[in-house]
Parts: structure tokens; C-alpha cells; sequence
């Protein structure tokens, strides 16, 4: 067991969050990889893998919605869990605390925006 | 230079806030300097954090981090004496945040507290079964102890704020001339630069607390309390096989001391208390009683301590810790009562850099805006207070102790109740939640009736507990 770590190991495979399960919390990536994966209409499409550092699953905490997808380890991986309490806690004292959740919210949409132009380019 | 007003001020008018509106507004602007006295958490915390909002302002800020000691060095040189415990709700903050401790920081990822009393000993798991306490060294570990994957906290913290660009100055602040427009450092004796903002992060044991006492901004220093903290150093499967991954409290009978915890470190174990008029007698006294000498291996006398101190801890913070063109951060202005201090620093120190950078640098903006936060703290300290004490008054009996871990016990054998007793303690112990919440946890009816059904059975029942069993692997489970 590695100790001189945080979170907990997700082995490679394992679902961390599963699309349209009510999540409570979002999730910041210590080590490792994950996919993030749609799953609806039965077919598995792979929409984005996000490294060490990234987060996921803040979808959850700020709209009390279902997972949208389902996200799991990419080989082994060290997930770090943020509750919900205490992050809305926080933010409510400290707005600053969402400046960060806001830049990667902020770098998503560009990127969507940008598959959007993409696709309608080509068709 | 950048600066919102260069006039002349009365440091003694700035302590009225209502005076405020009158006098020239004081703000950082392009160019303009801060000086942040001490690279500890609080001063790379505010450093890093009013960069960032500077950048995110377009505000070009030149900051000058002032910090004699190397972390890179073991022992006292290169130590900012603590017991070096991230809370589970610090490590979230800082994670969200961005800021994720690697894993040369990281000396253990604690998932439980081990609670040790004269009538057993239960653990309490982390609610989520996960590693989300850091156990870190301030510095690069104990005496003789360095190593080269070890990388010390405050030195990450440290080349954090560096890479946000801050300048760090190896030269000792002596003192701060406040007669001119803008404070100017002094270092031993001799004069150094005037700055349009100092942020004061020195921590509590520092003498320029002392001399900022006679300087005309109003500074009374925290009041303080002796603590103390011993390294032992063992092997990692002898710190593994008898800590494990838990921090281990002590809920005894022994006068004096509010907490203590052994907090397994890599290779090393720390030992940390905190109480009143904690000396010699008392420590050696603590260490000899079986629960704790249980925790190490069996031997005739315990490890050698390998490195120890009796720092000083603020127990009452500053009402004002600011005044024009000054404030005081973590330790040296308003922390938490005993537990987590290195979250105080973090909010302090990221309360007043979003002050200094969004609002101003004068008294009237630091009381308007950043001493909600520091009386928020004083206010919950007191609540703190209040839980120590019922604390300490059930700690004394037997039965009271019999009844805590027959209770906690109880809520860990089943997963899925209501945990009031764990969660009460748990919070009381990480720091995690505010004394506020622990005292709402404890008012719950559940949680009183849990205590005193437990208090009412372990007085009419026989003790017939068990010695303590102590050993990591003989407690592990619950009850």
C-alpha cells in the first residue's frame, strides 16, 4: 500500500462515477488518467480523458442533476474526493474559492464551441 | 512606483475606521511593492494567491518574500515548528483550488484516528475511505534525518509563490520604520526599502512581534501557550506495522493536556501536545503510560527523540491585526484555537490578499473586508473553548471514557448510521469542521441520547474491559 499519498486508487477499468447516478461530490485527480465515457443510446463513446490535476464531476454539485457521463480509471488511478458541503460552505464565505472551477468550466465550453464549428464545417 | 496615495498618514487615526472615508484612498497599483515578512504557509499562501488575482486584474505587483531559514535544511534550521498536519477539509480546499500536494510532500495520507483511552481503543475511518489527511514536515524532517526524496511543505509553498514570480530575500526584518509615507524595512540595523504594503506572516515565535509592539499601529501580540512536539524515528514497516495509516489521539485522564497525537511521518513518528504549562514531568508522565508506549514496539525504554521543541501557539488572536499599509496574517494576527492552523493561515492569508489586491491596503478597507473573517475565527474559538471544556470534563472519568468508545464503537460496527459521536470527535480532532458544527453535532438529540444511554450503561454495568491491546494490528477494527 502507498502511503505518502491522497485520496484513494481506482484500479484500472473501475468506474468512478456512473452516467445517471445522483452524485453528491466532485472528484480531483491525484495521479493517473481517466476517461470520461457516454453511455446512452448503448454504445460506448469515449468524450474526453483528463490527467493529474484535472477535475470532474462538478456538474453534479452545482446543478443536483444526474452523472452526465461515467467516468473510470484509465490504468491505475488516485482519486481525491470534494464534498459537497464543504466546498458550497467555502464558496458561499470565499466566492474567490470558484475562480479556478470557473477557468476550467470557462476552458470546456471553448472546447465544445470549438468541436461545434468543427462539425458544422464538415457537415 | 505605483502607489494609490503617497501622502503622509497618522497610523493612529488609521485605527478608526469611521475616519476612513475621509483620508486618501491607499491601493496597490502597477508597479507597486509588497513586502511579505515570513515564507511560512500564510506568507506563500497570500503571496501565491495575490499574484493570482492580481493577474486576473491585469495589476503587475512586485512581491519581495522575506525568509532567513532554508527548508531545505533538517532539524530546527530548517523547521517552522508544528506538528504538520493538512486537514481533510485544507486538502480539499487547496485541491479545488489547484493545488495538489505531491507525493515528496506527502509523508503519510492519514484515513483514520485511532482514539486510545485507559479502556480500549477504537478507530474512527474517514467518512469516504479515503486518504484525506496530509501528514507532512514543515521543513526537511528531524535531526539527521534528511533525505533526498523528502520535500518539506513550506518549501513547496515556498517555490509556489516563487514561480508566480515573487522575489524571495534571504535577509532577517529587524524591525519597520513607520515615520515616513510607506513602512521601510529595516535588517539589523541597517535600512532596507519602503513598501506600499506589508504583510506580516511570521508566525507566532518570532522577536520582530515583539519590537512591532512599540510601533504606532496599534499591534498587541496573540496570547500564547507552551506546546510540544518530539520526533522519534523508527523504520517505515516498524512506523507502518504499528501506526499504520492513522493518526492515534489519547482521550486520558492527564491534567493539563487539551490533545495529543502521534502522527506517523515516513520513517518517523511526531509527538504532539498541546495544553497548559506543558513541562518535563508532564511529557515524561505521558509517554510512560501503557497506551501510548503500546503504540512502538515493546522495548524497556521508548525510541530516541530524535529532534524536539516547545513552541508557542497563539491561543487568543489580535483584534485588530492590520492598520494602513500593514496586516498580519496566520499565526501573528488570529488562528484557530489548537487545531489546524496551517487552514487559519491559508483563510487569512487569502482573505487579506483579496482585500489588499481587490479593495485597498487601508485600515478601513482591512476592517471592512478582511476582519469579518478574524472575528469569525475569535468568535468560533470561543465555541472552541466551550467543546475543549466538556471534553475535558468527560475525559476525567472512567465511565465517561467507557461510554465515548463504547459509543463510537457502536456508530463504526455499523456503516450505515448516523454517526454522531465519530463525527463529532473526528471533527474535533482533524480541525476539519468549525467548533460551531462540532457543538451542532453534540446538541443533536441522537447524539445526547446515544451519550447518556452509554454513559447510563457502562455506570450500572461491570468494567470488565479488557487491558488495551494497543498494537496496530490488535486494533484496527473497531471495538
Amino acid at each position: 500500500m502507498v502511503t505518502n499519498t491522497l485520496g484513494r486508487v481506482y484500479a484500472a477499468g473501475e468506474a468512478i462515477v456512473s452516467q445517471g447516478e445522483k452524485g453528491s461530490c466532485m472528484y480531483v485527480i491525484q495521479s493517473g488518467s481517466v476517461d470520461v465515457i457516454d453511455e446512452s443510446g448503448g454504445q460506448e463513446l469515449r468524450l474526453a480523458q483528463l490527467k493529474t490535476g484535472d477535475f470532474f464531476g462538478e456538474m453534479a454539485i452545482f446543478e443536483h442533476e444526474v452523472r452526465s457521463a461515467t467516468v473510470r480509471a484509465h490504468g491505475e488511478a488516485r482519486v481525491l474526493t470534494i464534498d459537497r458541503r464543504t466546498l458550497m460552505q467555502r464558496i458561499q464565505s470565499d466566492p474567490t474559492l470558484a475562480f479556478n472551477l470557473l477557468k476550467t468550466l470557462s476552458h470546456r465550453i471553448r472546447l465544445l464551441d470549438a468541436e461545434l464549428k468543427h462539425g458544422k464545417r464538415r457537415g | 512606483m505605483g502607489v494609490g496615495s503617497s501622502n503622509s498618514y497618522d497610523f493612529a487615526a488609521s485605527l478608526d475606521p469611521r475616519a476612513g472615508d475621509q483620508r486618501h484612498r491607499l491601493e496597490l497599483n502597477d508597479g507597486s511593492r509588497v513586502a511579505v515578512i515570513g515564507g511560512g504557509p500564510s506568507g506563500s499562501l497570500f503571496t501565491h494567491f495575490a499574484l493570482k488575482m492580481a493577474e486576473l486584474v491585469g495589476l503587475k505587483l512586485a512581491v519581495d518574500i522575506f525568509e532567513p531559514r532554508s527548508f531545505e535544511h533538517c532539524g530546527p534550521e530548517g523547521c517552522n515548528h508544528c506538528g504538520g498536519i493538512v486537514s481533510e477539509s485544507l486538502v480539499q480546499l487547496l485541491a479545488t483550488e489547484g493545488i495538489n500536494l505531491p507525493e515528496g510532500v506527502i509523508q503519510r495520507g492519514i484515513d483514520s484516528y485511532m482514539l486510545h483511552t485507559d479502556v480500549g481503543s477504537v478507530r474512527i475511518e474517514t467518512p469516504l475511505n479515503e486518504q484525506r489527511i496530509a501528514a507532512v514536515f514543515r521543513g526537511n524532517g528531524p535531526r539527521n534525518a534528511e533525505h533526498p526524496d523528502l520535500e518539506s511543505f513550506d518549501r513547496f509553498l515556498l517555490d509556489m509563490a516563487r514561480k508566480r514570480g515573487a522575489r524571495v530575500d534571504r535577509r532577517l526584518v529587524t524591525d519597520i520604520d513607520w515615520s515616513g509615507p510607506r513602512p521601510r524595512l529595516k535588517h539589523a540595523g541597517r535600512t532596507g526599502d519602503d513598501y506600499d504594503l506589508v504583510v506580516i506572516a511570521t508566525g507566532v515565535n518570532s522577536s520582530l512581534l515583539k519590537v512591532l509592539q512599540k510601533a504606532p499601529i496599534g499591534y498587541r501580540r496573540p496570547v500564547t501557550a507552551a506546546t510540544y512536539i518530539c520526533e522519534f524515528q523508527l523504520d517505515h514497516p516498524t512506523v507502518e506495522r504499528y501506526l499504520g495509516t492513522s493518526m492515534h489521539v489519547f482521550l486520558l485522564d492527564t491534567p493539563r493536556i487539551e490533545f495529543a497525537a502521534l502522527i506517523p511521518k515516513g520513517n518517523i513518528v511526531t509527538l504532539c501536545m498541546l495544553g497548559d504549562d506543558i513541562d518535563a514531568e508532564l511529557i515524561d508522565g505521558f509517554l510512560r503510560t501503557p497506551e501510548v508506549r503500546n503504540c512502538f514496539p515493546p522495548a524497556a525504554d521508548l525510541p530516541i527523540r530524535v529532534c524536539h521543541c516547545s513552541p508557542m501557539i497563539n491561543v487568543r488572536g489580535v483584534d485588530r491585526p492590520y492598520a494602513d499599509r500593514v496586516v498580519f496574517v496566520g499565526d501573528s494576527g488570529v488562528t484557530r484555537l489548537y487545531k489546524d492552523g496551517i487552514g487559519a493561515a491559508y483563510r487569512t492569508a487569502k482573505a487579506a490578499a483579496a482585500t489588499a489586491v481587490f479593495q485597498g491596503v487601508s485600515a478601513t478597507d482591512f476592517d471592512k473586508h478582511f476582519r469579518p473573517l478574524c472575528r469569525g475565527i475569535t468568535r468560533d474559538n470561543r465555541v472552541g473553548q466551550l467543546v475543549f471544556g466538556v471534553n475535558a470534563h468527560l475525559r476525567k472519568r472512567r465511565f465517561c471514557r467507557r461510554a465515548i468508545r463504547s459509543m463510537v464503537a457502536g456508530e463504526q460496527a455499523n456503516p450505515g448510521s448516523r454517526r454522531f459521536m465519530s463525527r463529532a470527535l473526528w471533527d474535533l480532532f482533524t480541525g476539519s469542521a468549525s467548533y460551531r458544527e462540532v457543538l451542532m453535532t453534540m446538541s443533536h438529540p441522537r447524539f445526547i441520547a446515544g451519550l447518556s444511554w452509554n454513559l447510563a450503561r457502562s455506570l450500572f454495568t461491570r468494567d470488565d474491559t479488557s487491558p488495551v491491546r494497543g498494537r496496530n494490528d490488535g486494533h484496527q477494527h473497531a471495538g
